[in-house]
């Protein structure tokens, strides 16, 4: 298998240094190699106080998402060698807190998202296809999203406005609205209805391009919009008939 | 009474529900990391919530350990599967002949089977293959890999566990034949330090070998890795598996919006270089494509290793972990001489919780202390509140 040895430029930060720093480690790649073991590789071999986070390997649990070539990507299903460039720029996320290199706080992330109530469990789309089997009343299954971070990196508004619920959030209260599995999907669209959540947006759909798992937060937000106004549009003909 | 302190080494699933039933029996816990929580094996598993049918024919004491503790997780952890039960596959006449064994298997360690015709299996599940002779249902469900131990993390918090993760253990602190601390680094910060404690508990997982020889003990881990294949799109709702002797490529889990087939098996000394081999991986696409045709038309998300945590001698002479058993297996050092110090190793994803009683039970037994287990009635927090 073809080999080729990259430069990698890090983000370097440690708690109580004054300012950032990038540093380049060379990785010898091949085909196979992903950002992510070329980043524990340089862990073992060079720098062991490099720090990532990492989990599942498979883009299912989302923790090593970063800004690759400024680019918001899973290191876990990137391959190096196909990224095309001789260094690789690694960084981490934006618009989340950075404890240490790469390692962002999920602190803040989790409270703009755990508002929304969202499903953990969705219904399987696979139920399309088979019929409803003995003893299992419907197949379940969990949802799309990894709770990674990147639609809230690639944001433009999150870096502006503290206050924005940003995409993930939206794009969780819309799946309450699309499935509401025993709840009522009003108070999730109550929620959003201000200029905090989904009128906040700017339809810039930086969201939607960096998604690695195809939720799309920004045609959810679209969603929560179109749904909001034929409500509005409902009450007030209501209004006009009494 | 006076309050111990019990010092984990390790963050991944092992190592948290250790934590958390420490915690809850009373006692002081802080746990070290050295990369993210459930950076090791532990995140990088399947995803299969066991029934302990793969083990109801060789391997009954795993079997048992798989099907009660899958039992009370579904009961500790509501919300944290899908619960989509799984299939036994036959699709040639040595899978029908293995079937006799299996569904014998299956009874002998309480695990509840259904058959199921050709037709029957293929209604559940279209995409099988349409060779499959017969199937057998059994109560697997699909787990996330990281958020299950998160809860037993997150659960420990607050009842006042430290969990410090990128906190790397680089030696073992003895007072004569007694180990009474350990020395770390602090990644994030970049310093180097000694924290004191009554009892260490290594729980690092193909690791603990490491960390037993910085206390001077022996622990015969064999990190045996596999290579999984995650592929994107969903195959199946139910777990598939193989109606075989535990084999390669033996079994496909849904998981999200991923179907991932799984696993090889081979054997390493060091965990931190378990390669990839391309072979591996192809042999997931033929050995999956068995079962569900469809694998091999269906895009590429992911290839990974991950190491189990295999207990055998360390210097091994076979050259595969097929054989060894997946059961856990609790060591108190102190028929080597040392004391402070417990090893808990081996074991499934599966078996977290159990492995962590039968950890804890030893821990208060040498600390001399009278607090029962109570975790198979402690309903687990949410794993968002990990991150609280």
């Amino acid at each position: 298998m073809a080999q080729k040895e990259l430069q990698f430029k890090l983000f370097r930060y440690n708690e109580g240094d004054e300012a950032p720093r990038y540093e380049t480690y060379p990785v010898t790649v091949d085909e196979n190699t992903t950002v992510l073991i070329a980043l524990m590789h340089i862990r073992r071999d060079q720098d062991p106080s490099l720090m990532l986070r990492h989990s599942c390997h498979h883009a299912s649990c989302g923790t090593c998402a970063m800004v690759i070539n400024g680019q918001e990507q899973l290191a876990c299903v990137v391959r190096a060698m196909e990224l095309g460039t001789e260094t690789v720029l690694v960084e981490p996320l934006r618009n989340i807190p950075v404890v240490s290199d790469l390692v962002v706080d999920m602190v803040n992330f989790y409270g703009r998202l755990n508002p929304a109530d969202r499903p953990y469990i969705r219904q399987s789309e696979f139920l399309a296809e088979s019929a409803t089997p003995d003893g299992i009343e419907l197949y379940t299954r969990f949802e799309n999203c990894i709770e990674c971070g990147a639609c809230v990196s690639a944001c433009p508004i999150m870096g502006t406005d503290e206050n924005y619920y940003g995409p993930a959030a939206l794009a969780a209260a819309w799946r309450v609205v699309e499935e509401p599995r025993g709840r009522d999907p009003q108070d999730a669209l109550d929620w959003v209805d201000n200029e905090k959540g989904c009128w906040r947006c700017h339809v810039a759909y930086e969201c939607t391009e960096v998604c690695p798992t195809g939720v799309d937060p920004g045609g959810k937000i679209m969603s929560l919009r179109g749904e909001l106004t034929r409500q509005k549009f409902r009450n007030l003909f209501d209004f006009g008939r009494r | 009474m006076e309050t111990f302190h019990a010092l984990i080494v390790g963050g991944g699933g092992t190592g948290a529900a250790v934590a958390h039933d420490l915690a809850l029996r009373g006692l002081k816990v802080t746990l070290l990391e050295r990369h993210e929580v459930t950076a090791g094996t532990t995140g990088r598993h399947h995803g299969l919530l066991h029934s302990g049918a793969r083990y109801a024919v060789n391997d009954q004491e795993s079997a048992i350990e798989c099907i009660e503790e899958n039992m009370t997780l579904r009961r500790i952890a509501p919300g944290s599967f899908e619960e989509n039960d799984g299939l036994f596959v036959a699709i040639n006449d040595e899978d029908v002949e293995y079937s006799h064994a299996f569904l014998e298997g299956c009874a002998e360690c309480g695990i509840p089977t259904q058959r199921l015709t050709r037709e029957q299996a293929l209604r559940l599940e279209p995409n099988l293959n349409p060779d499959t002779i017969l199937a057998v249902r059994i109560p697997d469900a699909t787990m996330d890999a990281m958020r299950l131990p998160l809860r037993f993390f997150a659960t420990a918090k607050q009842n006042g566990a430290t969990i410090r993760p990128f906190h790397e253990v680089i030696g073992v602190v003895k007072q004569g034949n007694t180990v009474t601390g350990v020395r770390a680094i602090d990644h994030a910060r970049g310093k180097e330090y000694e924290i004191g404690a009554d009892i260490i508990i290594n729980a690092a997982g193909p690791w603990s070998g490491q960390i037993a020889d910085m206390a001077g003990v022996e622990v015969p881990i064999r990190p045996s890795p596999g290579v999984m294949v995650a592929l994107q799109g969903r195959l199946c709702n139910m777990v598939i598996n193989r109606m075989t002797r535990s084999g390669d490529g033996d079994i496909i889990v849904p998981q999200r919006n991923l179907s991932v087939i799984g696993t090889s098996s081979w054997v390493v000394e060091d965990p931190d270089a378990l390669g990839l081999p391309e072979d591996h991986i192809q042999l997931m696409y033929d050995e999956g494509a068995k079962m569900i045709p469809l694998v091999n038309e269906t895009p590429f998300r992911a290839a990974w290793s991950a190491a189990r945590p295999l207990i055998g001698p360390r210097q091994a002479d076979a050259d595969s972990g097929r054989a060894l058993s997946r059961t856990f297996k609790c060591f108190d050092h102190s028929d080597e001489g040392v004391e402070g110090f417990v090893t808990i190793t081996g074991g499934k994803a599966t078996t977290l919780r159990g492995m962590a009683e039968a950890a804890a039970d030893v821990v208060v037994g040498k600390l001399g202390i009278d607090a029962p287990c109570r975790t198979k009635e402690v309903v687990l927090l949410p794993f968002e509140a990990y991150y609280a």
